[in-house]
């Protein structure tokens, strides 16, 4: 038997009615972690590719990420900010900026700056592949997990 | 922009909004979805649900506020409120801090300083002192003669202290006081005070403007407490003499007034019903949990007082156009199991019902389908009631604690419920060994009962 995207939403909400707190589950080789509450990342769901993706998404999607824009094409990977904070795209004022749309880059890539109370934090890009998009704005307060640019991740 | 969460900062943005003032919830990101953060104009998330990732971060809370151009930070109380490092960022990147100075913060935190302040002030404080070694400590010790406690310079709210029923037993509680005191404030100081076994916990409610006016709103009884946690609070205390009730408010203002007290603050005292004195025990330098009963009796937002004052409007009124009417009552409903010892009980809230009515409010940020993170406190509401008297008051209570309902979470109710129908509590005047007395006595009963 495979899970099917309903068998999913009533099983999260049976988990959501009973006392407890995660539930690990593997049928056929179709691998299910759910994590109630914050203390998980996200509820991830390990399905086949081509496999149904669960009905119900956790209502504690980063309002930060809820703000953002939709990405202009599907599979594309975000780089959040890592802390909250001023974001500088460039390394100083008048400088080019680190990474444009087009830029390539990898795990390393400085994609921007953002600092706390003049101490400057680089982001990396975290993932290998193309910048698409930019979303946060030069010298724009930016919040802790808010979307700074999205990449077309390199096969 | 509020630096809190929870219940504190639902009840900081409703006042906000009441004057109109446009509010920024800076939340941790457990806290997006939470009723405060749906109640700001804004919520900005500062970082992960770790309080020392996110609510503790000095530098975040600061460039928060200046990002989203916030005038004032308002601390609530925990986290950072009584964290002098943020009063002096705030003062001096130009953002209002509301609270005392920076300055005021450091004076009160450290217990020895705020103790010499008291004597100073001329305001009773216990018999004891500093002890650097535990020679010293045995010396102050035999002085003083046991019961003792061990308090930690750093600390408050009972984190750091020890009993010691017999001298030869100070040398290595003293170790201990000093290492679990370390762990907690980063400071291995400790002192001795006389340990009072029949005392009750009374503490004064004032508000000064900064240039050493100080008034007191009059004060609190928080003498049912459980582990150094207050659980229940009424106002007034039951029993005082009016001589007693006006020396206790006269010390309190005396010892923010010498210090020309910033803000709203509470100067707590230990009220030992065997010598009929009181003494010093600390000051707590933020808005308390347990401002709404003062609010019930005296029908000032203590909340709107503490941000004129910070707005520089100074006091808006006179000691003598403060009147005090009738009795109040809160008790603190936690997500917290009472048959495992009351360990914190995280989840979803399936069903929140608060009671309503005359006389009855509720400062909550519980609503059905919440959640309770696991990374703080335990507190889902506070129920406050204020009656003509403490009968009525207590009636009104009981009938507010029988229209509450939570499902989902264990939670206290139970023990407020039979708390509110012990005589001994009706009685009025309880200390504070009266608590865990209790329970032990509720628990014996639940199990005569599951075996009966």
């Amino acid at each position: 038997m495979t899970l099917t995207a309903k068998d999913v939403a009533e099983i999260m909400r049976l988990l959501e009615q009973s006392g407890f707190d995660s539930l690990s589950l593997e049928i056929d080789g179709v691998k299910l972690n759910l994590q109630r509450g914050s203390a998980a990342p996200a509820r991830q769901v390990a399905a086949p590719a081509e496999g149904p993706q669960p009905a119900v998404e956790s209502q504690m999607v980063q309002s930060a990420s809820r703000k953002a824009k939709p990405p202009s094409e599907p599979g594309l990977a975000e780089v959040a900010s890592p802390l909250l904070g001023i974001f500088y795209r460039a390394p100083k004022p008048g400088e080019p900026p680190f990474v444009e749309v087009g830029s390539k880059v990898s795990e390393e890539t400085v994609i921007g700056i953002v600092e706390v109370m003049k101490l400057m934090n680089s982001v990396h890009a975290g993932v290998k592949g193309e910048v698409v998009e930019i979303l946060a704005a030069n010298a724009a307060l930016v919040e802790y997990g808010e979307v700074l640019l999205r990449v077309r991740p390199e096969a | 922009m509020i630096a809190n969460r929870g219940e504190i900062a639902t009840r900081v943005i409703l006042t906000c909004k009441s004057l109109g003032i446009e509010t920024v919830l800076a939340a941790s990101e457990a806290d997006l979805d939470s009723l405060p953060a749906r109640l700001a104009d804004r919520a900005i998330c500062i970082g992960p649900a770790r309080p020392s990732e996110s609510y503790l971060k000095v530098d975040t809370i600061v460039q928060a506020a200046l990002g989203v151009q916030a005038d004032a930070i308002h601390p609530g109380y925990g986290f950072l409120s009584e964290r002098s490092a943020l009063a002096r960022v705030c003062e001096q990147e130009g953002v209002i801090f509301i609270g005392p100075t920076a300055a005021q913060i450091e004076a009160v935190g450290d217990k020895l300083r705020a103790r010499a302040e008291a004597e100073a002030a001329g305001v009773p404080t216990a018999p004891g002192g500093a002890v650097e070694n535990v020679n010293e400590a045995m010396v102050l010790g035999r002085e003083i003669g046991p019961p003792l406690l061990i308090k930690a310079v750093g600390g408050g709210g009972g984190r750091g202290m020890k009993r010691v029923d017999r001298l030869e037993d100070l040398p290595a509680a003293m170790g201990m006081a000093a290492a679990e005191a370390g762990a907690a404030f980063g400071d291995t100081r400790v002192y001795l005070e006389r340990f009072v076994a029949h005392g009750r916990h009374v503490e004064v409610q004032i508000l000064g403007d900064g240039k050493g006016r100080v008034v007191h709103l009059g004060e609190r009884d928080c003498s049912v407490q459980r582990r150094y946690q207050k659980l229940i609070e009424e106002t007034p205390a039951p029993g005082l003499s009016a001589d007693f009730r006006a020396r206790i408010h006269a010390a309190a203002v005396e010892f923010a007034g010498r210090l020309s007290y910033r803000g709203a603050g509470t100067v707590e005292f230990l009220v030992d019903l065997e010598r009929d004195t009181f003494h010093f025990l600390e000051m707590n330098a933020r808005i308390q949990v347990e401002h709404p009963i003062t609010e019930a009796v005296t029908g000032l937002d203590l909340v709107a007082e503490q941000i004129a004052i910070a707005d520089g409007r100074g006091l808006r009124f006179k000691q003598e156009d403060i009147r005090r009417e009738g009795c109040a009552i809160e008790c603190r409903i936690n997500a917290e199991d009472p048959t495992h010892d009351f360990r914190p009980s995280p989840g979803t809230v399936r069903t929140a019902v608060w009671p309503s009515g005359e006389g009855v409010r509720v400062d909550t940020h519980i609503f059905s389908g919440a959640r309770i993170p696991p990374f703080y406190d335990s507190l889902m509401a506070k129920i406050i009631v204020h009656a003509a008297d403490r009968p009525a008051a207590i009636e009104r209570m009981r009938r507010a604690l029988a229209a509450t309902h939570v499902e989902g979470v264990a939670t206290n109710l139970a023990f407020h419920a039979g708390v509110l129908t012990d005589p001994e509590f009706e009685r009025g005047g309880v200390d504070t060994s009266y608590a865990p007395r209790f329970l032990e006595r509720h628990l014996q009963l639940q199990e005569a009962k599951a075996h009966g």
